[in-house]
């Protein structure tokens, strides 16, 4: 095995609610949709009018800018709603699941046998592409380019986060499959981390041709940024493509099958989630099925994706492409008399000035309550305590906050993600909205660079 | 509780848009959000963020200034009383010093809060917390006798140069506190130094001073006669004459601990200042035969150990020094910024007898200096990075 590379700054914090290894049964969810606010840098066109039939990989609509990248259908069945927005802009595309899938057939290949050119085509095709990220930026991968190295994290440490060895059990062949198929796409290596906390699945570890790191230490060290940036960190100029594992199995069932299968299985969590479980289910399924007769009472966010970086959903609404896990979570909106100078036994902080410190906690049920207003930055040294990579965050914030792009570029923006910063933004006192400043300094640096 | 909820709700119309007070808003929200957290919720990235704000920041820091600021009240008393040479109980001591030392605090948190509060009106900002701890401090820097006005002159001037010009709490260069008390060293000498200030003596009828008392500091000892009569225990425990919450390093460290425990102060900087300072006093002690005068030769071999516990060393350092604001903001800068404030807090007193207090004017020295300190260790980052990236490429 290799050696355990220790992320040492970071924490866990630990949820109620943590899904317990079963499948759950619920029946299939009736609508899917794709939200094209799902993929950074893309401006979405329509390629499907509502009451258009589809089958599972017909596209639904394309990248403006490179019309190659195509985001297909989850399943097959009848366009029922196209949801605009502000401005008119795409907001859902909605599909009425059919009863029995129908697929595209997009023709089984042996990746290892096929050209570079051609895996790039199926993936393009089949709307598997845009599960691909490029790092720097955190947007879906430019296919004319040739990354230096693909990185794959096979574990979350996010609370409350799917237990990677527990959803791909099973599904070594798929996954080996997906992963000849990336090789292709690249002249340098396929890294695979694992988590060193556990014994990791051997899907994993049994892979051929990857090199396999292994990573232990509290979130986020499970974050592809941090793999990155401790084996081999971006440069100006440089670019690496970072994927999901569940998506690599997606892509391994479309070459090993011919047939974009968007099967994803979730975790449902969450402390307002009764039964905490895994779901069997497809990419942008409605939520409804999961939520319904399994939450409590009471006014609740739902989220799409963990509570550091998942997106607000409607409790009708749908999963995300990108989100491999449903949170539920009590809405704080409720002023708390003096709550700054009472012992706040039950919430959670990283410092030791609430006194929850002096209760043993399991796990919080925390809400959603910003605890504070915003100010400016007085506090120091909190960003750093979380934050395992050689960069200044505060610093780097502060260059986004002011447009520098030469100080962004220096004090190395290249190598982040907002993920990357989320626990920055959970433990800063002058609740700075942290990740959406550095999404805004990738947006311009994407702007004034080009990717 | 929802006693206050109903007067804030009823009074809130009259400071919104259109309302009489509207100018006030910031007034109004600021006694608002001071009695409820608000019930904002999260929009943006994270849904669930720490439980910890500014105002708890503050209240902690608060928090750890009580022992200091207790035992200072009741070594007001103390010293009156022994300085008159009478035996009265624990509590007359404490109330004699409660009486000099309170009227001080009213009138710091008025004045400046006041004058906050004028800025956030005129600027149309919201309330900030910071006068919370310097509001505090400045009363604890001061020696007892020390008329109000200048008391309420002093925090005017911390607010507004110290801060306000900067742009409010967090955009500030120097620790405003310490320019409180710069403002009065400089402004007012003869109430800030000598050996007249540090103790009340105020008399009344069949009252006197005792024979041959001396109310000068170690630290005005030693810069005169190249000795004190004070004993380092005494130093240690705090029943000496001195500023009202510097005395004593018993009551110091106890909010120390509070700080590091809590993980609001920056241990870095008190450990690297505690350094500073020792290495400084050893450099003294090693060089003190060389001296140029008697004086000051006495003063050189004062053993290092005790300039950690005489003056505002311990204080300056676990207070001062570490707020986040005017320190240095990189780890590696913070060990930097506390040694120095330390070495140089040491250097002054010693080399200078004029301003005994040096470790006020070190660490206002460093604030200045925090951000080009703060600058180098950036650089050398982006240097490692711009390193990396021409390896790639050659």
């Amino acid at each position: 095995m290799p050696n355990i590379i220790k992320i040492k700054r970071g924490v866990d914090i630990k949820l109620k609610g943590k899904a317990e290894q079963i499948y759950a049964n619920s029946d299939m969810p009736q609508t899917f949709a794709l939200k094209p606010t799902d993929f950074q840098g893309v401006r979405a066109k329509l390629s499907v009018k509502e009451g258009d039939e589809v089958k599972a990989g017909t596209p639904l609509f394309y990248s403006k800018d490179r019309d190659a990248i195509k985001f297909c259908s989850p399943v097959s069945g009848e366009v029922v709603e196209i949801v605009r927005g502000a401005k008119r802009k795409l907001m859902e595309v909605k599909v009425l699941a059919d009863k029995e899938t129908a697929y595209e057939d997009f023709g089984a290949a042996d990746p290892k046998s096929i050209d570079r050119e051609t895996i790039r085509e199926k993936l393009l095709a089949s709307g598997c592409w845009p599960f691909i990220k490029q790092r720097p930026y955190d947007v879906v991968a430019n296919p004319e380019r040739v990354p230096k190295a693909i990185f794959v994290s096979c574990f979350d440490t996010a609370p409350l986060a799917a237990d990677a060895d527990f959803v791909v059990h099973g599904l070594d062949e798929e996954f080996q499959s997906g992963i000849d198929a990336l090789a292709g796409l690249t002249d340098g290596k396929i890294h695979l981390s694992v988590d060193g906390r556990t014994n990791p699945s051997s899907v994993f570890t049994n892979c051929k041709g990857v090199s396999i790191h292994r990573f232990s230490g509290p979130h986020p060290a499970g974050n592809v940024g941090v793999h990155i940036h401790h084996i081999d960190p971006i440069n100006k100029g440089e670019a690496v493509w970072t994927i999901h594992y569940q998506d690599v199995i997606t892509i391994g069932r479309l070459f090993l099958e011919g047939k974009f299968r968007a099967e994803r299985n979730i975790a449902v969590t969450g402390s307002e989630i009764l039964k905490p479980r895994y779901y069997k289910t497809l990419i942008g399924a409605n939520i409804k099925n999961f939520v319904e007769g399994n939450i409590t009472d009471g006014n609740l966010r739902y989220i799409s994706g963990n509570v550091l970086t998942g997106t607000q959903i409607k409790p009708d609404g749908y999963l995300g492409f990108y989100s491999h896990q449903l949170t539920v979570i009590p809405e704080g909106d409720e002023e708390r008399f003096f709550g700054w100078i009472t012992p706040n036994f039950d919430n959670f902080s990283i410092s030791r000035t609430l006194f929850s410190w002096l209760l043993p906690h399991r796990a919080y049920r925390l809400d959603t309550n910003m605890n504070g207003e915003e100010r400016a930055y007085v506090v120091t040294g909190e960003y750093e305590k979380v934050f395992p990579f050689d960069i200044y965050p505060v610093q780097l914030i502060k260059s986004i906050m002011v447009n520098d792009i030469e100080a962004m570029e220096n004090l190395g923006i290249y190598e982040v993600a907002e993920e990357d910063f989320a626990l920055c933004e959970v433990v800063c006192t002058s609740k700075i909205p942290v990740q959406q400043t550095v999404r805004e300094g990738l947006d311009l640096m994407l702007k004034e660079l080009g990717d | 509780m929802n006693i206050f909820k109903n007067i804030l709700n009823s009074v809130k119309p009259h400071f919104e848009k259109g309302g009489k007070w509207e100018k006030l808003y910031p007034v109004y929200d600021g006694f608002a959000t001071f009695l409820f957290v608000p019930k904002h919720t999260t929009h943006s990235g994270a849904h669930i963020r720490d439980g910890i704000d500014l105002k708890r920041t503050m209240i902690t820091v608060v928090l750890a200034l009580v022992p200091a600021l207790l035992f200072g009240m009741w070594n007001v008393g103390y010293q009156h009383y022994k300085a008159l040479g009478e035996t009265v109980g624990f509590w007359d001591q404490f109330l004699f010093g409660a009486v000099k030392v309170l009227p001080m605090v009213v009138v710091s948190y008025a004045v400046g809060l006041g004058v906050e509060f004028a800025f956030c009106v005129i600027k149309k900002h919201q309330i900030n917390e910071g006068y919370l701890v310097t509001g505090m401090l400045i009363p604890l820097i001061m020696p007892v006798d020390i008329p109000l006005w200048m008391v309420a002159l002093s925090c005017i001037f911390a607010v507004v140069i110290g801060k306000e010009v900067f742009g409010g709490t967090g955009m500030n260069i120097l620790n405003p506190a310490l320019t409180a008390r710069a403002f009065a060293f400089f402004a007012y000498p003869t109430y800030m130094s000598g050996d007249k200030v540090w103790i009340n003596t105020s008399t009344q009828a069949g009252q006197s001073v005792v024979d041959g008392y001396s109310g000068a500091t170690a630290l005005g000892d030693l810069a005169v006669k190249g000795e004190t009569s004070l004993q380092p225990i005494d130093m240690f425990l705090g029943t000496i004459p001195g500023s009202i919450g510097e005395t004593s390093t018993v009551a110091i460290l106890i909010g120390a601990v509070m700080l590091l425990w809590t993980g609001i102060g920056s241990w870095r900087i008190m450990l690297s200042a505690l350094l500073g300072g020792t290495a400084m006093g050893l450099i003294f002690n090693w060089f003190a035969p060389y001296a140029i005068s008697p004086e000051q030769q006495a003063f050189m071999a004062v053993p290092f150990w005790q300039h950690l516990i005489m003056g505002g060393f311990a204080f300056g350092v676990v207070f001062m020094a570490t707020d986040p604001v005017s320190a240095s903001q990189t780890f590696r800068g913070k060990w930097i910024y506390g040694f120095l404030a330390g070495f140089l807090g040491v250097m002054i007193r010693v080399f200078n007898p004029a301003y005994p207090e040096g470790i006020m004017l070190a660490i206002l020295f460093m604030n200045v200096m925090a951000p080009l300190i703060d600058h180098y260790v950036i650089e050398a980052n982006v240097k490692r990075r711009k390193k990396r990236l021409q390896v790639k490429v050659a």
